[in-house]
């Protein structure tokens, strides 16, 4: 058996070799600046540069400010660091030449300030070295303190001190509800079986929300920390990393990163012989939402149909192949590292009162900057909106944000200074849910969004249950209708009642949250379905079902 | 079952070679399934009822938990798909930039619904649930290429262009 890395060790050649240069420019190679172009600029500087001793170009994960890609960041000895954006060939040519190569600032490319609020806004924990580091090398993550908690973990405290640290943290589950982290690894650490699993839910499916995607394609051995921690702590010795196959990036880089940690030690037997093995293994969705729900994805990774099951037993009793099994979403373990090395008191201090921490969202929509931030929980939505994403562009209106996708709901204008946290979306009709922000401007109807929530979850219906199968087919032919302009009162009447009822009687959380978007809709914007009902006794112009094919 | 992977695959196919290797590869689990169906999508191109009866006899599992999984989920296709294909993402944050009218305007060009393929199998048109790069929306795959800040116009002319590239027909993947 190989011998396990020595992490100082690792971490102060790493540190000594980085030393050396004196300049880097680090070009963001994540997901949205691939697609804007990022490969040919890191070919470009590569190509300017050649091979040069003190200048080093380093691929990264995102940095966040996804609009204004292909994002290079320069950092030169004494200089503060410069962040270029919409970095092509051209601007690749002249940074290369002109910045790294006699260290004048590349005068024709745009940068950004240096206290721009999109930036110097966010308290970074879970992204703390996301856009820094080559999310290919283990020693770049080694070299920023990596797996430093887990062998804290594993050399000074007990698995039941582990637990109680999360416990105290205050952590809560960043995927939806917001369960307490720490009762559940109670939970898995008390459940006795053959074999306890713990798994990663990498299935972000809510339309706009890609937070675990550039959490797992920008830093994927801080998941795999928050897993192994998470695995000590409770006893599990197996572990899956489930991830949906429309994140081609984020399943290669997690599968190199585990490779790496296996030969490193950091993974497999004996994890830094410390006796204790863990074993771990991606598993790859194929396009279906509902796995994101924790019985259906178990049951994807048992290679089934993604059907979800009845609550209780939890999936902490009765698990995967019926064994003790934790699952938790891919932001929530990776905050476990920085709860351990910093302590739980720290985390306690981030954030409010119940909702400690921060929160990583995506932004997206009609907003001048995209990207994503990460902010310490209680942030108002007006900062997030105006403040750090430059407000809405064209000299547009801001009218909603929408939160938590198809589960979630729309927060208006008159709320934007409302604390973003769970207790306060949710008393809006919203909810936290994975971290999606989307913003509409007045161009945007409401009526249209319901429609397009509705027709989602009826397209992602897994169909066992009849509520939620027939429930939602029958609310999106509502709202086709009122849409449309043929519907009626009777028809808004309909829609409400139908959705207490596919509320209130379907089988998983797909279902019944489904009407969410159409609840939060007509209580903030009821006014756009009255606008678009034809009365009772006006005949309307077409009979049969709009959207229907003729 | 065969063993030797130098000799020629009994069925005269190489790709169902190609595709025990891969069984193999997951020790034949049955667990593993869902990645089988993926590997086997990426040699045939699509899952045709020979490749589902393949899986299920070397996984021994029923032919209709196969049938029932490869159709349950989005990604695996029942039928061949076209030489070129567009991809265009209906997620919210797209949604709100106006992606259903680049699907609308594709649909027309080329008469055919989201989810179908020309006559000719020349062109696969589809929509996609968030491709997870919203800051660039709306985005649209085309031939396997992520395109950001799509319009109209754009998308037409990005399909076309790829449908004109190839003179030579493409080789079957």
């Amino acid at each position: 058996m190989a011998s396990a890395i020595d992490l100082d060790d690792v971490a102060h050649t790493e540190r000594e070799a980085r030393a050396r240069y004196v300049r880097r420019a680090l070009v963001c190679t994540s997901t949205a600046c691939l697609a804007a172009g990022a490969a040919v600029v890191r070919e470009r500087l590569t190509a300017v540069i050649g091979e040069h001793d003190e200048v080093g170009i380093v691929p990264t994960g995102c940095p966040g400010l996804c609009s204004r890609g292909p994002l290079v960041q320069v950092e030169a000895r004494g200089e503060e660091p410069t962040v270029y954006t919409h970095v092509d060939e051209a601007g690749a040519t002249a940074i290369g030449r002109d910045h790294l190569g006699d260290g004048t600032p590349a005068s024709d490319v745009a940068t950004v300030p240096a206290d721009l609020p999109f930036f110097s806004r966010q308290q970074r924990v879970v992204l703390a070295t996301a856009g820094r580091i080559d999310p290919d090398r283990l020693e770049d993550y080694v070299a920023e303190g990596g797996y430093a908690a887990l062998a804290t973990a594993l050399t000074t405290m007990t698995p039941a001190e582990v637990v109680d640290a999360i416990t105290r943290s205050g952590l809560r589950g960043r995927g939806g509800a917001g369960y307490p982290a720490g009762r559940k690894w109670g939970m898995l650490a008390e459940a006795t079986g053959d074999t306890k699993y713990v798994v990663a839910n990498g299935d972000e499916g809510d339309p706009g929300a890609y937070m675990d995607r550039t959490i797992m394609d920008s830093d994927p051995h801080r998941v795999i920390e928050g897993l192994t921690i998470a695995a000590y702590a409770t006893g599990a010795t197996k572990g899956y990393l489930y991830v949906r196959a429309e994140y081609p990036l984020a399943i290669e880089r997690l599968e190199r990163a585990i490779r790496a940690a296996k030969r490193a030690r950091l993974l497999g037997r004996s994890v830094l012989d410390s006796g204790v093995s863990f074993d771990l293994e991606v598993r790859v969705g194929a396009g279906a939402f509902v796995c994101g729900e924790e019985t259906a994805l178990m049951a994807s990774i048992e290679g089934r149909r993604g059907l979800p099951t009845l609550r209780p037993p939890y999936p902490t009793e009765r698990g995967l192949w019926g064994q003790p099994t934790m699952i938790h979403n891919v932001e929530t373990l990776a905050n476990v590292p920085a709860i351990i090395a910093r302590g739980p008191e720290w985390f306690a201090g981030l954030g409010t009162e119940t909702s400690h921490g921060t929160k990583v969202f995506a932004l997206a929509g009609s907003l001048n900057d995209t990207g994503l931030i990460e902010v310490p929980m209680g942030i108002t939505l007006r900062e997030i909106v105006f403040d750090m994403a430059g407000g809405i562009p064209e000299g547009r209106r801001f009218k909603a944000a929408q939160t938590g996708g198809p589960s979630g709901g729309c927060i208006p204008a008159r709320f934007l200074d409302t604390p973003v946290d769970y207790e306060h979306l949710q008393d809006l009709g919203s909810m936290m849910g994975s971290g999606g922000l989307v913003v509409m401007d007045d161009t945007v109807s409401m009526p249209e969004v319901a429609r397009f929530y509705v027709a989602f979850c009826r397209d992602e219906s897994c169909g066992k249950c009849a509520p939620c199968r027939v429930g939602t087919e029958k609310m999106h032919a509502f709202l086709d209708r009122i849409c449309e302009g043929v519907g009626r009162p009777r028809d808004l009447a309909h829609l409400e009642s139908l959705c207490r009822t596919v509320r209130a009687t379907s089988l998983c959380g797909l279902g019944q949250s489904a009407p969410n978007p159409v609840f939060s809709t007509l209580e903030h914007f009821r006014d756009e379905y009255l606008d678009l009902l034809v009365e009772e006794d006006v005949e309307p112009t077409r009979e049969e079902v709009p959207g229907e094919p003729a | 079952m065969p063993t030797d992977p130098q000799s020629p695959h009994p069925s005269g196919d190489e790709r169902f070679g190609l595709l025990d290797g891969t069984l193999r590869r997951a020790r034949h689990e049955q667990d593993q399934l869902i990645e089988i169906l993926h590997a086997a999508q990426e040699i045939f191109g699509y899952l045709s009822d020979d490749v589902l009866l393949y899986v299920a006899r070397a996984l021994r599992l029923p032919r209709a938990r196969v049938y029932g999984v490869a159709t349950f989920y989005h990604l695996f296709s029942r039928e061949p798909l076209g030489e070129h294909s567009c991809s265009v993402c209906t997620g919210t944050a797209c949604f709100v930039k106006g992606a259903d009218a680049i699907v609308e305007a594709l649909q027309r060009e080329y008469g055919i619904l989201a989810g179908q393929t020309t006559e000719d199998g020349r062109f696969t048109l589809s929509t996609a649930r968030c491709l997870g790069s919203c800051g660039l929306a709306p985005v649209g795959v085309i031939d396997g290429e992520v395109r950001g800040h799509l319009d109209v116009e754009e998308a037409r002319q990005l399909v076309a262009a790829a449908l004109e590239h190839d003179d030579v027909p493409a080789e079957v993947s």
